[in-house]
């Protein structure tokens, strides 16, 4: 043979080292480029990081296990853009640690959901999915509407997303819990200084119809319902050079 | 003096060693406990807390009653049959909850409960495939790597008590990693679920691991490292880069349970299926056909078929295997060179897999007539069939535009199922079979007529399952597309859930028949473990099995 692999056979450290070598390759190759290929993320406009209500949702849709069943990436093909709309970008899920695009559909796609449905919808679909959708297999989480969101430690939490390289600002991280609040009470005081530091689209209003207490349910109907709504693609033109991967 | 350095040499270093190291542990379970910002974390502190206390115990009751000598002129085998019964016991574990959901699935109205979220399909979902995966797989590597480096280098295991701290941190590993799914605590990420604490927990473990395997293969007394060693070490360093990479994670706190990956979007996506897809070709690949290499040419008695093909298979699917993960992406939001090289590599990989398979069923040639005799054999055969099927079906379904019909739906888990189900389960299943009459000095397993029923049962089972996930994952795929002639959209998404009932009911019975016949496994160990065969007489446990099988089954006949 034109290679001794007896002394592969003799040598563990040797071994060791082959197989280290020939397993790095692939992953290096396909991997590290995605950090340095400037085109790997479309420019687009719109993009914010999570508020600190809807990042608390996000955790929540992360806690329950819902990626295991809701894809959140929509493929360019005709009927899946007929279904769910513009197929994703890679920008809408740039501050998504980690990302959530699924990989099976048990349930719809739900890249896209934010505002296709009332907060009431949700709100009834989550308590019992099948007194909307007769035929869901969903599981229920009524349980989302009576327990009281713990979100005593969100400011560490966009703290840590900081680290990882999201952007929040020093007052987003120091107003993470006033912001919440605030997002969660259409008549709050600090809604203004909240739309500021999060742009004027965002919602702020009381997700769940029950004003007193913030609930699972808010977090996760507000979460919801910005999904897929924050690019603007009347400025997006996937046809232009620097968009073509 | 000469006393003392006796005493010295007699207190056995790895002990004290685990002692220290669960003293450190206890220390700061501790103040974990004490600190903790959230309850799930409390818990899994007082779940360590628990653990290093007993460990504590119970080497120092160990040490007090003289215990733990090491006597290098045996096998360490005590750890091998301990990972018999965690196999055993994980197996019912995960698939018993793998039927749990599948219930869930066909009859959502009767097994769910809308105030009991930690019922959920969601939560329940990462229980019953990391315990398939990896309570029961990884239950299985653990003590076949552990046996069959023993016998293939001629040593006793390296270490001391480190195979035995390998063997009770992973299951730690699981019972830390199972709670929190029930309790939430998860990073979002499949396959790797288990949060930044745990996960360390799992690299010290896993580090101890490889240095227990490479200790051994350095202590041989032979001069080659057999092929069956290269496969487990190659799982061993490749699962340990996969782990650490895409676990990479920013916690929210020292003392809290939730962390947020360290990449985002495209490139953790790239990552975790980078991850994912290796956990398939190391974890329930590489790994398993390190047992096809030991255990069937041991059980049909025959020389693996060719030395060349395993040299060359075995380079070709480490170096191929980790290209592939892309194929989890297509059309997706990352660049399509990715993909397509995640495509073509996955094409590739079609040949080194059935090089293995080859390999393996080739090793039976002048003895194909011990699948007539020895239902065992036809367990491990069946398993490589299904192997060279799974490994088939997988590149086909890596090429983009199958992919475009198949990606979200039931086929990948049918795909998935015939792959674990028939491969990784049943060469497992044929290993036990192998592993109990030897570890326990019996002539044979108690009862030959209930492996048949185990093999007949779970290979009905098995193809109930993918049956029916090809026809509800095609179906489903084929409804999403469909156009009215008018060019309208042909169905609403929840038709195609509507349109799977049937197939959810069948597949359900499919996995209650494959958990039948695990439950007879197990019935069928006890009984030959509790000694109702004869005991083994001669002690050279390694050349009787072959022989041994096929006169008792012709004498059956």
């Amino acid at each position: 043979m034109w290679f001794n692999h007896g002394k592969l056979e003799r040598h563990s450290l040797l071994l060791l080292i082959g197989i280290i070598l020939v397993i790095s390759i692939g992953g290096l190759v396909e991997i590290a480029p995605l950090f340095f290929i400037e085109n790997t993320i479309e420019k687009v406009e719109g993009m914010r990081p999570y508020t600190p209500l809807e990042l608390e949702g996000r955790d929540i849709y992360i806690r329950e296990g819902c990626y295991l069943c809701h894809s959140q990436m929509i493929r360019p093909l005709k009927d899946e853009v007929e279904r769910y709309g513009h197929y994703s970008l890679a920008a809408e899920s740039m501050y998504d640690h980690p990302f959530q695009w699924g990989s099976k559909r048990l349930g719809p796609d739900l890249a896209r959901v934010g505002g296709k449905y009332s907060d009431s919808w949700h709100r009834d679909h989550l308590i019992n999915p099948r007194s909307v959708v007769p035929e869901s297999i969903m599981p229920p989480y009524a349980f989302f509407a009576n327990r009281p969101l713990d979100y005593h430690n969100v400011a560490d939490k966009l703290k840590a997303l900081r680290t990882a390289g999201v952007p929040y600002t020093d007052a987003m991280i120091t107003n993470a819990k006033t912001d919440l609040e605030a997002q969660a009470d259409p008549f709050s005081s600090d809604g203004p200084k909240f739309k500021k530091r999060y742009g004027d689209k965002v919602l702020q209003r009381d997700f769940d119809g029950n004003p007193d207490k913030i609930t699972e349910m808010d977090a996760l109907i507000a979460y919801l319902q910005m999904l897929g709504t924050l690019v603007d693609f009347s400025k997006y033109h996937p046809e232009s050079g620097e968009n073509n991967r | 003096m000469s006393t003392n350095v006796q005493k010295t040499s007699d207190t056995p270093a790895d002990v004290v060693a685990v002692i220290a190291f669960s003293a450190v542990g206890l220390i700061w379970a501790l103040f974990a406990s004490a600190f903790a910002d959230d309850a799930p974390f409390r818990v899994h502190a007082y779940i360590f807390l628990g653990a290093f206390a007993l460990a504590i115990a119970g080497l120092v009751m160990g040490l007090a009653n003289g215990k733990f000598r090491n006597r290098q002129d045996r096998y360490a085998d005590d750890v091998v049959k301990a990972g018999v019964y965690a196999s055993l016991f994980w197996g019912v574990v995960g698939m018993l909850v793998g039927v749990v959901i599948a219930c869930q699935l066909a009859w959502p109205s009767l097994f769910y409960f809308p105030q009991a979220g930690w019922l959920n399909f969601g939560r329940l979902r990462p229980v019953h495939t990391s315990g398939v995966v990896f309570a029961f797989g990884g239950n299985v590597l653990l003590m076949t790597s552990f046996y069959v480096v023993q016998r293939t280098c001629r040593a006793r295991l390296w270490g001391g008590i480190a195979s035995w701290f390998v063997f009770w941190g992973y299951n730690l590993f699981i019972v830390i990693a199972a709670s929190g799914y029930v309790m939430g605590i998860t990073q979002g990420r499949e396959y790797a679920e288990p949060e930044w604490y745990t996960d360390l927990w799992l690299t010290i473990v896993w580090v101890t691991y490889l240095l227990v395997f490479l200790g051994t293969i350095w202590k041989r007394k032979e001069p080659h490292i057999y092929v069956a060693n290269w496969f487990y070490l190659a799982f061993i360093v490749t699962i340990a880069v996969l782990h650490i990479t895409n676990n990479l994670a920013i916690p929210v706190g020292p003392f809290s349970s939730k962390s947020y990956s360290l990449f985002s979007g495209v490139q953790d996506a790239l990552t975790q299926w980078w991850y994912g897809h290796n956990a398939v070709g190391f974890f329930l690949t590489a790994a398993f056909l390190a047992i096809m290499y030991y255990f069937v040419p041991k059980r049909v008695n025959r020389p693996i078929f060719s030395y060349r093909l395993s040299i060359v298979h075995f380079w070709a699917l480490i170096f191929i295997y980790i290209w592939a993960g892309p194929h989890h992406l297509h059309y997706t939001a990352l660049p399509q060179w990715a993909q397509t090289l995640g495509m073509t590599f996955s094409i590739m990989l079609w040949m080194p897999s059935w090089g293995g398979m080859i390999n393996g069923l080739m090793t039976l040639s002048g003895a194909w007539d011990k699948l007539r005799t020895d239902p065992v054999v036809r367990m491990l055969v069946a398993s490589l069939a299904f192997y060279g099927m799974a490994t088939f079906e997988g590149p086909v379904m890596s090429i983009r535009e199958v992919n475009a019909l198949s990606h979200y739906t039931d086929w990948t888990i049918g795909h998935v199922h015939s792959g674990a189900l028939g491969w990784v389960g049943f060469i497992s299943f044929g290993a036990i079979y192998c592993l109990v009459p030897w570890l326990w000095k019996k002539k044979e397993m108690y009862s030959n007529t209930l492996i048949e029923w185990h093999f007949w049962v779970a290979t009905t089972g098995i193809l109930l399952y993918i049956t029916s996930m090809w026809v509800s994952g095609i179906g489903e795929g084929l409804m999403w597309r469909a156009y009215t002639p008018q060019g309208f959209l042909a169905h609403t998404f929840v038709e195609s859930v509507a349109a799977k009932h049937v197939e959810y009911v069948v597949r359900m019975l499919g996995g209650l028949m494959y958990l039948s016949g695990v439950l007879i496994m197990i019935y069928n160990v006890w009984r030959t473990i509790r000694g109702d065969v004869p005991a083994e007489t001669k002690v050279t446990a390694l050349s009787y099995p072959a022989n041994a099988t096929v006169a008792d089954a012709t004498a059956a006949e």
